[in-house]
């Protein structure tokens, strides 16, 4: 049987990727695709802790299936934002958009 | 070694590489068919874990909807096939070794917690987890309000996106 | 349980080596004496003009972000709609609250013309 230690090490590893990608990729919808990244790294932590905790409560499925509605919300909004910034300022690159930095 | 344990390192190995290849593939379609990859592997992690019914769920909403808006998305913002400059940022090491130490810190951190290696328990024999994910889902003692929150969140980004994303007749 | 992952993981796997068999057998057994004319997009017929990566339009991109709405809603109502017998009144009418709430807006975007097609 695998420990719980297998599950929590992965996603450890795949939220770091994840992260990785959101600070380091200059293009807005890479950077979305990072946080994809994270979402599912705490999406697995989330299903193992279910399963390894005690099945018949489901808190973990329901956080689970809470976190995919609002990865989705997440993903609307953001490359909604990254079409409608790309058709008004034609650039997708996250250091170009910075009319609001100080 | 058991099949189960080798079922988990393949997969797991097929999710790291893939998500490595996403935040480093410089070609952004590629991006979107490795991320594609990732979700698959971390859907076949919750099938060993007994829950089907989130698989399920992976499969139909990320691969089937969110990596179909990705790959939307990348086509509606790019004028050519060819890539310009590289995809990284100048201070990507810096980057790199903040996610290191925060792989370092997070494991660090849950294996110095007591259940860090304990086994499954026995999984219920004949337990129903989707009838009992609806039971917790709209119960009053336990997540009706998060999910008719849920609810108006999906409203909130409906009108939201669609209203940021439209394009008005004559605008280019 | 585990068994019915099984036999869907060898499902997957046959289905995956099937065609990559049938793409790797033809990519070595057939003969490749490629030319300019054989190469273009219409071997016969007017020339292509341009490049084949073209700009679509953002309508593209809100049916798909519809059609993602009402996927997750679907996720929501999946196990409600599979154990509504044994809920009882009251969760019923959650979910229909739940209904009409996303269906407000679907209307909303109907209602504003973000549906046709421009």
């Amino acid at each position: 049987m695998i420990p719980l230690s297998w599950y929590l090490t992965l996603s450890a590893a795949l939220f770091s990727i994840g992260m990785f990608g959101v600070l380091a990729r200059k293009n807005a919808v890479a950077i979305l695709l990072g946080i994809e990244l994270m979402l599912n790294a705490v999406n697995i932590n989330l299903v193992s802790f279910w399963r390894y905790n005690n099945p018949v409560l489901m808190d973990g499925q329901v956080f689970a299936i809470i976190v995919f509605a609002v990865a989705a919300a997440e993903v609307a909004v953001g490359l909604a934002l990254v079409i409608s910034i790309y058709r008004r300022r034609n650039t997708v690159v996250a250091d170009e958009i910075d009319l609001m930095k100080w | 070694m058991t099949a189960a344990q080798i079922i988990f390192l393949i997969t797991a190995a097929v999710i790291l590489g893939s998500a490595f290849m996403v935040v480093t593939t410089k070609n952004l379609v590629h991006a979107a068919l490795w991320l594609i990859v990732t979700l698959f592997g971390a859907a076949v992690l919750f099938a060993t874990l007994n829950a089907g019914f989130i698989a399920v769920v992976q499969v139909v909403i990320y691969i089937g909807a969110i990596a179909i808006l990705f790959i939307f998305a990348v086509m509606l913002t790019r004028r050519s096939m060819t890539d310009t400059g590289p995809g990284l940022n100048r201070g990507w090491w810096l980057s790199a070794a903040i996610a290191l130490l925060t792989f370092g810190g997070l494991v660090w951190l849950v294996s110095g917690w007591g259940g860090f290696t304990k086994a499954a328990p026995a999984y219920p024999s004949g337990f129903d987890a989707v009838a009992a994910l609806a039971h917790a889902l709209v119960s009053p003692e336990a997540f009706v309000l998060p999910f008719e929150v849920a609810s108006v969140l999906l409203l909130a980004a409906l009108v939201g996106a669609v209203y940021i994303a439209f394009q008005r007749k004559g605008e280019e | 349980m585990q068994s019915d992952w099984t036999f869907i993981g060898l499902f997957l796997i046959v289905g995956a080596l099937i065609p990559a068999a049938a793409i790797v057998v033809s990519a070595l057994l057939s003969p490749r004496k490629p030319n300019p004319i054989k190469d273009s997009t219409y071997e016969c017929g007017i020339e292509t003009v341009g490049e084949n990566w073209v700009q679509f339009k953002a309508q593209y991109y809100i049916f798909a972000l519809v059609f993602l709405v009402f996927d997750v809603e679907t996720v929501f109502l999946f196990p409600w709609a599979l154990s509504l017998n044994q809920l009882g009144l009251f969760a019923v009418v959650e979910g229909i609250i739940f209904i009409g709430i996303l269906v407000a807006g679907l209307v909303y975007a109907w209602r504003k013309g973000m549906l046709e097609w421009v």
